[in-house]
C-alpha cells in the first residue's frame, strides 16, 4: 500500500507542494510556521469545495463552467435576504443558499440529461445567465458591509477549536465527498459512468441521472460557498468571482483529474486546490508581484496536464494506436 | 411498344434539395436574423440609420474573424479557449513594439506574428504531445494573459501613430468600414476552405472519426496543427483591429471573448462534438449576436441583461429543435 502511494499521483503533488514551500521559505521563513499555513488553508477553502464540486462532474465526463456564476448569485439573493430581514439564523440562510445552488445544478444537470446537449454549452450558457439574473435581482447595486448583520458576517470567521469555521467546512466537505465517491455506490457509479459510458448502461447504471446527480452535487457546494464567499469578504456585487470557475478546472486538472472522466481522486483535487493556493498566497510575500500569478498558475497546469498525460498513457493495453499519435 | 426501356429513377435523397434548405439550421438563424432587425427597427427610431448600423457591425466584426477560425477547429473536434488572451498578448506586443519606436507595418507583423507563435505553441501541445486541447487551452489562456499582466502590470500603452488606426476606425466607402470588409472577405476565404477544398473536407473527415481519416491518409495532426495556427494567426487580426479600434493596450483587453466566440460558433450551427457546420451558419449567428447587442443598447438595456438573452439562446436554439424531434418520436410511438 505505501509502494502503492509513493508511485501515485498524489505523492507526486506532495513533493511538489513540498518543494515549493522549502522553496518560499529560503525566501521568507515566515510562510511555513503552522499559523500562516492554516491561514493559507482557510484563504483556499472556497477553491477547494468547488475543486470537489467540480471533480465529481469531471469524473462523469462532463464539465461545469458556471460554477462561479452559480456562487454569485447564491451569494448575492442570501445576501438580499439578510438585508431585507436581518435577524434570519445562520442555519437557514446556508439551507436556502444549499438549496438553491442544488437547484442551478439541477437545472443544467436536468439539460444534460433530458435533453442531451453538450455539456460545456449548457453551462458556457447557464455561466452568462445565472450571472445576468445577478444584475436582474441586485439592480447592479452592491451590497455593502455596513448592510449585512455582524452575524452574517461573523460566522465564517467564528473559532471552533483554534480554526474558523471556513476552515472547518472545507474539512467536513473533503470528509463527505470522499466518503460519498469513495464508499457509496453513486460514488463508483460517477467513475464507471466517465470510464466507459456504454459499459455502464449494460451494468445498469442510469448515465443521465447519475450525471444529473453530479451536476446537482456541484451546485449544492457552490451555493454553499456563495454565502462564504460573500460573508467572507462582506461584500456582493453582480461580478463576484468572475472567471473563477476556470481556476476551479485548473486546480481539478493539476490534481490529476482527467478530462476525459473517470480517473481522478479527493485528495488530488484537494492537493490541486492547496497548490494554487499556495502560488496565490506566496507571491506577494517573496516579493514576486502578483501580476505573476496567472502566468505561473497558467504554466503549472500546462505541466500538470502534461504529466497526466503520460501517467495516463501507462493504464491499459493499447489495441490500436491513437490516430493522433501516428503523425 | 415492347422495347422501351422501362428507367426507374432512384433518389440520392428521399428529401429533395429545397425542402433540406428549409429545413436547414441556417433557414432558422435567417428567420431570427430578420426577427430581431423588424423588432429593432420598430422599437428603436434610430437603429435604421445607416451610421448607426455601420457603428453596430464593430460589436460583432472582430470577435466573428476569429470565430472562423474556431468554426474550423471545432469542426475537427478541436476547441482553444485561448483566443481572447492571445488578442491580449499580440496587443501586448504591439504595443511593446510601438514603444520600441516601430511603424505601422512593423506592428502589424508583430501582431500577427505573436498570434502565429500562440497559435503553433497550443497546435504542438496538443498534436505533437497529444494532450486534450479544452485544458491546454485553460492552461494557455492564463499563461498568455498572464505574460502580458506581467509586462504592463495596471500600465497602459497609449500613442499608437495615426495612421495604425485605419484599420479600426477607418472607412473603405461611405458607411463601410474597414473592418467591415475585411469580415466579409475572411468570411468567403473561410467558407471556400472548409466546404470547397480538400483541407476542408479533411476538417470535417476528423470531425467525425480521427481514427478513420488516418487511415483514409488524411495527416490528423498536421491538419489540426494547421488549423490552430490558423486560430492564432485569425485572434492577431482580431488584435490588430481592436488596438487599432481603441488606440490603446490595457491587459484586461478582450477579457471573455473565449465564450463569446465559442457561442457565436455553437449559435452558427457547428456542432460542438465536431465534424458538422457551415461559416454562412457562423456568419448569421455574428450578425444576431451583433443586432441583439446593438438593438438592446439602443433601448438602454444593460449589456448584462443582453448576454442573459445570448446565453438563453444559445440553449434554446439547441434544446428546441431536440425537444421537437423528441416529441415527434414520442406521437409516432403512441401511433
Amino acid at each position: 500500500m505505501i509502494t502503492q502511494f509513493i508511485k501515485s499521483r498524489e505523492a507526486l503533488l506532495v513533493l511538489a507542494i513540498g518543494l515549493l514551500l522549502a522553496l518560499i521559505s529560503t525566501r521568507f521563513s515566515g510562510f511555513i510556521t503552522p499559523t500562516n499555513l492554516a491561514n493559507v488553508f482557510q484563504d483556499t477553502s472556497i477553491l477547494i469545495m468547488l475543486a470537489l464540486g467540480q471533480m465529481v462532474v469531471i469524473l462523469t465526463r462532463c464539465i461545469d463552467l458556471s460554477v462561479a456564476s452559480n456562487l454569485a448569485l447564491c451569494g448575492m439573493v442570501v445576501g438580499l435576504i439578510n438585508m431585507a430581514v436581518p435577524g434570519l439564523p445562520i442555519p437557514f440562510l446556508l439551507l436556502v443558499a444549499v438549496l438553491l445552488g442544488a437547484f442551478l445544478g439541477a437545472i443544467n444537470g436536468i439539460l444534460v440529461w433530458k435533453i442531451d446537449i453538450p455539456p460545456i454549452v449548457v453551462t458556457l450558457g447557464t455561466l452568462t445567465i445565472y450571472r445576468g439574473t445577478i444584475f436582474l435581482i441586485s439592480g447592479g447595486e452592491w451590497i455593502n458591509a455596513h448592510e449585512m448583520s455582524a452575524s452574517f458576517k461573523a460566522f465564517p470567521r467564528y473559532e471552533l477549536l483554534g480554526q474558523p469555521v471556513l476552515s472547518w467546512i472545507a474539512v467536513v466537505s473533503i470528509i463527505i465527498f470522499y466518503l460519498l465517491v469513495v464508499r457509496t455506490p453513486l460514488g463508483r457509479a460517477f467513475y464507471a459512468v466517465g470510464g466507459n459510458p456504454h459499459a455502464a448502461v449494460y451494468t445498469g447504471i442510469d448515465v443521465g441521472f447519475t450525471r444529473f446527480l453530479a451536476f446537482v452535487f456541484s451546485g449544492a457546494i457552490a451555493g454553499v460557498c456563495g454565502y462564504l464567499w460573500v460573508a467572507r469578504y462582506a461584500v456582493a456585487y453582480v461580478d463576484v468571482a468572475g472567471g473563477f470557475e476556470l481556476e476551479v478546472v485548473a486546480a481539478c486538472v493539476i490534481g490529476g483529474i482527467s478530462i476525459a472522466g473517470g480517473i481522478g481522486t479527493v485528495g488530488g483535487a484537494v492537493l490541486g486546490a492547496i497548490f494554487l493556493g499556495i502560488i496565490k498566497n506566496a507571491l506577494p510575500v517573496v516579493d514576486i508581484s502578483p501580476f505573476w500569478q496567472l502566468a505561473i498558475s497558467g504554466s503549472a497546469i500546462i505541466i500538470a496536464v502534461a504529466v497526466n498525460a503520460r501517467s495516463e498513457r501507462k493504464k491499459g493495453r493499447i489495441i490500436l494506436k491513437k490516430a493522433e499519435n501516428v503523425a | 411498344m415492347s422495347n422501351d426501356i422501362i428507367t426507374r429513377i432512384i433518389p440520392d435523397r428521399l428529401t429533395t434539395r429545397s425542402h433540406r434548405a428549409l429545413r436547414s439550421w441556417e433557414t432558422l438563424l435567417i428567420i431570427i436574423a430578420i426577427s430581431v432587425f423588424f423588432i429593432n427597427s420598430f422599437s428603436s427610431p434610430y437603429f435604421l440609420n445607416p451610421w448607426n448600423l455601420s457603428d453596430a457591425t464593430f460589436n460583432f466584426t472582430e470577435k466573428a474573424m476569429i470565430a472562423f477560425a474556431m468554426a474550423m477547429l471545432i469542426v475537427a473536434g478541436e476547441i482553444d479557449l485561448s483566443v481572447a488572451s492571445i488578442v491580449a498578448l499580440a496587443s501586448t506586443a504591439m504595443g511593446y513594439a510601438m514603444e520600441a519606436g516601430f511603424g505601422t507595418p512593423a506592428l502589424i507583423l508583430t501582431g500577427l506574428g505573436t498570434g502565429l507563435a500562440c497559435g503553433a505553441f497550443n497546435g504542438i501541445l496538443v498534436t505533437r504531445y497529444g494532450l486534450p486541447s479544452i485544458v491546454v487551452t485553460i492552461g494557455t489562456m492564463s499563461l498568455f494573459r498572464g505574460l502580458s499582466y506581467i509586462v504592463l502590470g495596471d500600465q497602459a500603452y497609449t500613442g499608437y501613430p495615426s495612421d495604425f488606426a485605419f484599420f479600426g476606425q477607418g472607412y473603405v466607402w461611405w458607411v463601410i468600414s474597414f473592418e467591415l470588409v475585411l469580415f466579409l472577405v475572411l468570411a468567403i476565404i473561410y467558407a471556400v476552405i472548409l466546404h470547397k477544398t480538400n483541407f476542408g473536407r479533411a476538417v470535417s473527415a476528423i470531425g467525425n472519426n480521427p481514427v478513420a481519416a488516418q487511415f483514409s491518409g488524411i495527416r490528423v495532426g498536421r491538419v489540426k496543427f494547421i488549423l490552430f495556427l490558423l486560430t492564432g494567426l485569425m485572434s492577431g487580426v482580431a488584435a490588430v483591429c481592436l488596438t487599432s479600434r481603441l488606440g490603446s493596450t490595457r491587459p484586461s483587453i478582450a477579457f471573455g471573448w473565449e465564450l463569446e466566440i465559442v457561442t457565436m460558433v455553437v449559435l452558427g450551427g457547428v456542432s460542438i462534438l465536431g465534424g458538422s457546420g457551415t461559416i454562412i451558419g457562423v456568419v448569421l449567428a455574428a450578425l444576431i449576436m451583433g443586432m441583439v447587442t446593438f438593438g438592446f443598447g439602443l433601448l438602454n438595456v444593460p449589456g448584462i441583461v443582453m448576454s442573459i438573452f445570448i446565453g438563453l439562446l444559445l440553449i434554446a436554439v439547441i434544446a428546441l429543435p431536440r425537444l421537437w424531434d423528441m416529441a415527434k418520436t414520442a406521437k409516432k410511438k403512441r401511433s
